[in-house]
């Protein structure tokens, strides 16, 4: 008889506030973030005291794996395309536009010639697997990379070449890279790295 | 779950309309803006690489020998690196009979920075009060850097000259340019290791040995 009823209230408490606090949250990760590439290899770049941003656009990056794989990236499509029909002319090779779409749109590309047309008839999965095996060769007997490079420089005339390299890549086969774009009259390029200051170490 | 509350109030009066609070449950819109947020967070890097911007000099074999730009030897600094994180420098042209004259120093602040630092004083002093002129807003930002590069290339600052093993890494190289830097050195350049280079590792890894064979 005398038993205090609780009143049962709907507990209601006013998101309103939180929601904002989230929109404003996802606002700024979505301006200030710049999407991940997808790299076919796992590089960690070293660190340096420079504090130049890499441009946003017209980058021609090389990435370089510590056993020596040289992976390309370009960030057009169209630019894509063009340098892969003219690099297929060098070696004898014709696309078709399916296969042209199908390059144009990779994050990363890094397949000797003679494997670029099985490589494409691939599904996407399958590609993502296999292509850290493969690698653009780059050595003097048959230097693909340099003609990738002669004609994504046609293609496209304000590209910047960057380069980004493991920490522990030997330093041959930086040479090897730097020599090849010596010999294209590339003597201007970006060493990629991650950002260190100045230690007293 | 949205609620629509009466208020209560008036009642009787037919003709005038109920007002209502209306409260939307923003549970959902939390939720899913939480979502969101993760994703952004996974997918993208905020910070942006950092770049260092070399110019190498040209494979042109055209060029002569007195074409090339030489290096008063009193104001040139070799470097050069080696496997396991290892660099010697030596001042000025090689001595291939003195051990010696290669120094082993270190990547750390009391290594190479010390003799960079030490080889190129008056440069770093002047780079400094340009810095803390342009913190105190006396020159500009542009004004600095045309300055910054004019000591940088001044006539008298020393010009080191980077030689790479090939079992040195990317990282020796990166961290000997980032000296460079660090330094205010303007003049530097990258070149392939010569056999004489080579030699005077291995001769002062003997401590002469092969020197005074060579002799002998």
């Amino acid at each position: 008889m005398g038993r205090v009823q609780i009143k049962k209230k709907s507990m209601f408490i006013d998101m309103t506030a939180m929601s904002d606090v989230t929109v404003l949250l996802l606002t700024f990760f979505m301006l200030t973030g710049n999407f991940i590439k997808k790299e076919p290899v796992q590089v960690v770049t070293p660190g340096s005291v420079s504090e130049i941003k890499i441009p946003e656009t017209n980058i021609l990056q090389i990435l370089v794996e510590p056993s020596g794989k040289i992976f390309m990236s370009l960030d057009k499509q169209q630019d894509m395309a063009a340098t892969l029909e003219a690099v297929g002319k060098e070696y004898g090779l014709t696309f078709t536009p399916e296969e042209v779409k199908k390059f144009s749109v990779f994050q990363t590309f890094g397949v000797p010639m003679k494997n670029m047309k099985q490589f494409l008839a691939l599904p996407g999965e399958e590609q993502d697997k296999i292509l850290k095996n493969y690698g653009i060769p780059c050595d003097s007997v048959d230097n693909q990379f340099k003609s990738w490079i002669r004609n994504a420089r046609a293609a496209n005339r304000d590209l910047r070449i960057a380069i980004k390299a493991d920490q522990s890549t030997p330093y041959s086969v930086i040479k090897n890279v730097m020599s090849s774009l010596q010999d294209l009259k590339e003597n201007r390029y970006n060493l990629i790295t991650s950002l260190k200051q100045v230690s007293d170490d | 779950m949205a609620e629509v509350q009466d208020n209560g109030g008036r009642k009787g009066k037919g003709s005038k309309q109920k007002k209502m609070a209306v409260r939307v449950d923003f549970t959902p819109m939390v939720d899913m803006n939480m979502l969101l947020i993760t994703f952004f967070m996974l997918c993208t890097s905020l910070s942006k690489p950092q770049t260092m911007e070399i110019s190498m000099p040209t494979n042109d074999e055209n060029i002569t020998e007195d074409q090339q730009n030489k290096v008063k030897a009193s104001q040139a600094l070799t470097l050069l690196l080696d496997a396991d994180n290892r660099i010697y420098y030596y001042e000025g042209e090689p001595n291939y009979e003195d051990y010696t004259s290669l120094k082993e120093t270190s990547y750390t602040a009391d290594g190479i920075r010390k003799v960079l630092l030490r080889k190129n004083y008056d440069a770093v002093k002047k780079v400094e009060e340009l810095k803390q002129k342009k913190a105190n807003l006396e020159i500009t930002e542009d004004e600095y850097k045309k300055q910054v590069s004019e000591v940088k290339g001044a006539k008298n600052t020393p010009t080191v000259i980077i030689k790479a093993t090939d079992k040195s890494t990317y990282k020796n190289l990166i961290d000997a340019l980032d000296e460079m830097q660090i330094c205010s050195i303007g003049k530097y350049v990258i070149v392939d290791i010569t056999e004489g280079d080579q030699f005077l590792i291995d001769n002062y890894n003997t401590k002469g040995q092969l020197s005074s064979n060579a002799v002998s």
